[in-house]
This record gives structure tokens, sequence and C-alpha cells, in this order.
């Protein structure tokens, strides 16, 4: 089933003046339910513009933005509803937190879905356990948490609408490894368990092959590609022109096989990496840690 | 070599925090060095940055950059010419509407007259390679250039030492590409000394010398070949190696023969090329 389709979207900036310029110029793509889809692009490529128009906080100049089918602005005035099932976790998320504490925080986006106090409840539990909050911080102050649990419970916030379709924008700029493993590991899991559908904008290539199963690139304001991680990420020569890159193993990998090596051009991931030179030195058989 | 930073014992603690944030931290960097900081978030690497042009002083220990010592408030402005910071955030550090005026801001601040500023202020955006961009509006650059001008108002000052607090965490590939040889360069061409505090290992590996940092002490101090062999150290400490380094460790755990001190792609690529070649798996172009 189709979670989330665009058809041939287009948003102009400062319409009608000499200063009109598309943001995002004829974009359709159609993403099915429990995708997990990397969305890539160099800053000022479009893809926020375009993000934000899959929960209805831009209106399209023309196409249209369908969920589950239905056109979200069919009805404007239900367009809250589309942002309950669609949720949106921005850049810098915890710059948005502002409760006295961190249950109150989570518990601001299904508050506004009028649910009884014990569904909301239960939302926040599982949003907290999902990015793996612990009880005894829920009566913390958010502004006393270190930056990595900040954004968490931001995050949680997101999830406690329990949306269908889950956008994330660079959810871990800024982070250190551990914290950008552990916020992806959540991620990951979260989506492995509800089934529902992830957009994941970033700007690591590392990242984006090990979560990803789709890949959509936006350059200058057009969808330049809408493949599997191997289809997108094998055009390594157009990504760099595009001025983003592809992950360093990919780099290492595309070296070797122009030295003439038979090795897959399938590699992603060190992990990968890893199995590729193992199999080729025939010691493929090796399942060592 | 002399030294341009001489930390001696530095100690230091948030207001309310038990724990300290800087544990007896003593670092020595010799001018014209190029120094990564790396560690995790809480490891205390922004804090010990801090010290060196006196945004925090020492609650312990004594700290001198280019001979000034930090807590001596009759020098403050004098050290802070000699030493600039740049933050993560670009949009947090621009002023003017401008570019070439945002460049000029802390030369008017400490009174340098309008001809040299004119000059100082080309140079500048030359050298960072936004010179071109001198009359445009900071928000219609993007975050890797903006960086860069940011940069340019920090070397128009002309310190001998520039501190840089993760530069490149908010940026696209190429803006990071361009904003780490921006810094290379001023580092290579004009002998500044550089500090770089980064999350990105590959930008580390670029560095003469990486400091590792965990809760409030140095861990390691080294060369990147030598930092970056201590795969495990790294990762238990919340860190990562490039991948580079990781697939050889990754095969040398598998019991392949190979070096243990590869951190770029080329010597990625050549030890492979050698291992694949050796056991006759074809190419041979190599």
């Amino acid at each position: 089933m189709t979670a989330i389709e665009t058809k041939d979207l287009t948003y102009l900036y400062s319409r009608g003046t000499p200063f009109e310029k598309a943001a995002v110029d004829g974009v359709s793509v159609s993403i099915e339910e429990g995708d997990f889809v990397g969305v890539i692009g160099h800053t000022g490529s479009g893809k926020s513009t375009f993000i934000q128009h899959l929960n209805g906080l831009l209106r399209p100049t023309s196409g249209q933005v369908l969920l589950y089918g239905r056109d979200i602005w069919e009805e404007p005035k239900k367009i809250r509803e589309v942002r309950f099932q669609v949720g949106l976790v921005f850049q810098y998320p915890e710059y948005q937190l502002f409760e006295e504490t961190v249950e109150r925080d989570i518990a601001f986006g299904p508050s506004n879905m009028g649910l009884s106090p014990g569904e909301i409840r239960d939302r926040v539990r599982e949003a907290a356990d999902f990015v793996g909050l612990s009880p005894d911080t829920m009566q913390k102050s958010p502004f006393e948490l270190s930056g990595g649990q900040k954004r968490r419970v931001a995050i949680a916030g997101v999830l406690a609408m329990r949306p269908r379709v889950l956008i994330l924008d660079e959810p871990t700029a800024g982070l250190d490894p551990k914290g950008r493993d552990q916020i992806f590991h959540e991620i990951a899991q979260y989506h492995g368990k509800t089934g529902s559908t992830i957009l994941l904008v970033s700007h690591s290539m590392e990242d984006v092959a090990k979560y990803a199963k789709h890949v959509l690139v936006i350059n200058d304001a057009r969808k330049i590609a809408f493949g599997t991680v191997d289809e997108v990420f094998s055009h390594t020569g157009e990504l760099v022109e595009m001025g983003l890159a592809v992950p360093q193993i990919t780099k290492i990998f595309a070296q070797l096989r122009a030295r003439g090596f038979e090795l897959s051009p399938h590699v992603y991931t060190v992990e990968a990496a890893r199995r590729e030179l193992l199999r080729v030195l025939g010691k493929g058989g090796a399942q060592d840690a | 070599m002399d030294a341009i930073i001489s930390a001696k014992d530095l100690v230091f603690s948030y207001p309310g925090d038990t724990e300290l944030a800087l544990d007896h931290v003593s670092l020595t960097v010799g001018k014209g060095d190029l120094v990564a900081v790396l560690g995790h978030n809480g490891s205390g690497k922004s804090t010990l940055a801090k010290h060196f042009n006196a945004i925090l002083l020492p609650q312990g220990g004594v700290c001198y950059v280019d001979g000034i010592n930090t807590a001596d408030e009759d020098r403050l402005l004098e050290l802070r010419s000699r030493a600039g910071m740049v933050f993560q955030n670009p949009d947090n550090q621009i002023v003017a509407t401008i570019v070439e005026e945002d460049v000029a801001f802390g030369l008017e601040n400490i009174g340098v007259p309008p001809e040299e500023i004119r000059i100082r202020v080309d140079e500048a955006l030359t050298d960072v390679g936004m010179y071109e961009y001198r009359l445009h509006a900071p928000h219609q650059l993007s975050g890797g250039q903006k960086q860069r001008v940011a940069i340019a108002g920090i070397i128009a000052m002309m310190p001998k030492l520039i501190i840089l607090d993760e530069p490149t965490a908010m940026l696209d590939p190429r803006g990071r590409a361009e904003v780490l040889e921006t810094v290379i360069k001023l580092n290579r061409e004009f002998g500044v000394t550089v500090l770089l505090i980064t999350h990105f290992m590959d930008e580390a590996a670029a560095c003469r010398r990486v400091v590792v940092m965990d809760d409030g002490r140095i861990l390691l101090d080294a060369p990147p070949k030598e930092v970056f062999s201590h795969v495990s150290l790294l990762k238990q400490v919340g860190l990562d190696v490039p991948q580079a380094t990781e697939i050889i460790h990754e095969l040398r755990r598998s019991g392949i023969n190979l070096p243990d001190d590869i951190i770029t792609d080329e010597e990625c690529v050549e030890a492979l090329s050698s291992l694949l070649a050796s056991s006759g798996k074809g190419g041979g172009r190599a």
C-alpha cells in the first residue's frame, strides 16, 4: 500500500515577483507503507522544503500530496489530522522543548489530539521507552538534560502521536558517534516494531546506507533519483558532482575495482566490505565475530 | 617548537555539578601545530577549548596562551585577538548584513584604522575563498560559506591560534570539505596554529596530532595513525574510527595480515590491493 505520494509537486518562492524561484520543482514520488527512505541532497537543494509539504506545513503551489490515497488539502480545515498522522522531527528539535517536565513535554502532542488522560499516559510511556528515557527522567526539567537526552525527549514528543509516517530531518546532527548510533538504533527499532513509514533526511551517507531501504536524491529542487540503496549509491560520480558523498568504504571499493579487482560494486557498509573481502579471499565460510 | 598553549593541571567544574569537567588536564601545543580534539559529548573537550581564549577561567592550575596568563584580566583583549574561536552554528556568529562588514566587525572593535581594515578584510576573504561574495548578504550563503566568513572574521584579527569548536557539525558534505580545506590551508600556508574540535574521524585523520578526551581527562595524545590504532578503546569511549581503519581492523581480527596504521582511503586501497594481488585474485594493474 502506498503511504505517501507526491504528484508533480511544485513550490515557488516569491511567486509573481522577479525573484520567483522553484524550491521544489515537479517532484513525483510514491513511498510504500513500511518503507525506510533516506532523503539526501546538499543544503539548499530543496529537500527540507519538500518534506515540509508532506505534513502540510507548506501548501504546494501546484501538484498534490496524497496520504493513503487522499489529497491532504482536500479539506484544509482538517490539516491538523494530517499532522497527527505524519510526524515531523525538525533539525535540532531540542530547541523546541518548552514544558516544565519531560513528561509534560512529551504529552503536548497527544494532549492536542483530544485523547483521554489514560491514553495520553500510555503513549508518553511508550514513546519514552522507544527512545530509552528512564522513568526517573520523566519528572525532570528537560533543560537539565544533556544535548543527546534533550533530543530524545523531542523525538519522543513526536512518537507519542503514533504517526503512521515519521519524518526526521538530520536527527543526529551535532551528536557524537555513540549518541548518533543510539538514536539510529532507536529509530530502527521503532520502525521494526510499529511498521511505520520512515523518511530520514541525512548528510551522512554511511548512515543512510546502513539504515535505509530506498534513497531519494534531490538536487536543484528536482528529484534526481529514487531507488534502492544499491541503485542510487552505484552512481558514485554523479553524487559527488552534486556535492554529496558516498560512504568512504564505497569510495575505497570503487578504487579497487578501478584497479581491476573483481569486487562487488554494492558495498556501502564496513560489514558488507568485510564479508565481500573474506569471500574473495576464500574465507567466506568463516563466520567469526 | 615553541609552545603557544601551555596548560598545566587545569581543573574546572560547572556550577552545581559534582563531577569535574576538567580533571587536572595538562596540554602543550607547539606553534604551527594542527591538533584535533576528539571526545564524546560531555567529555570536556569544549570546556578545555574555552580555556584557551578565556571564555572560561581555570579553577585550578594555570593556562598560558602565547605567553599570556589567561586569568590576567588586563590582557584579555590582547589574548582574544591572538586566540580566535569559531563555533558550531554559523548563524549565531554572523552579526552584519553584508559579508565584508561582518568580517570587519572585530577589527572595528579593536580600533584598527579604516584603511588597514579594508586591506585585512580583503585578504581574509581571499584566504577563505569568499572574496567574490564580499557584498552578499550572509543569509544568501550556504552553511559552508557562512562558516568560512566566520573564519575570515577571525583571521582578519591575525590571531596566532584558531580554535574551532565543531565547525562542520551543521554542514553538508561539500560544506564540510570546504571548511576543512580552508583550515588546513591556514595552517600550512600561514602557519596559524589550529585546534580543531570535531566528531568526524576523517577530519581528525587529516590533522598532525589527535588528543582524545574522556571524563575530563586526556586519554590519548598522539599522531592520528597511533590514535586510530586503538580501535576498541575509541569505541569504548563512544568514538569511532575512519571506515578505512575499521575495515582493516576487522580483517586483522579475522586473522589476515595487514598493517595496523591505516587511516586514509589511499593507504587502505594500497594495502587491500597488495593483499588481493598476493592472493592471486585478479587485478594486477596496481
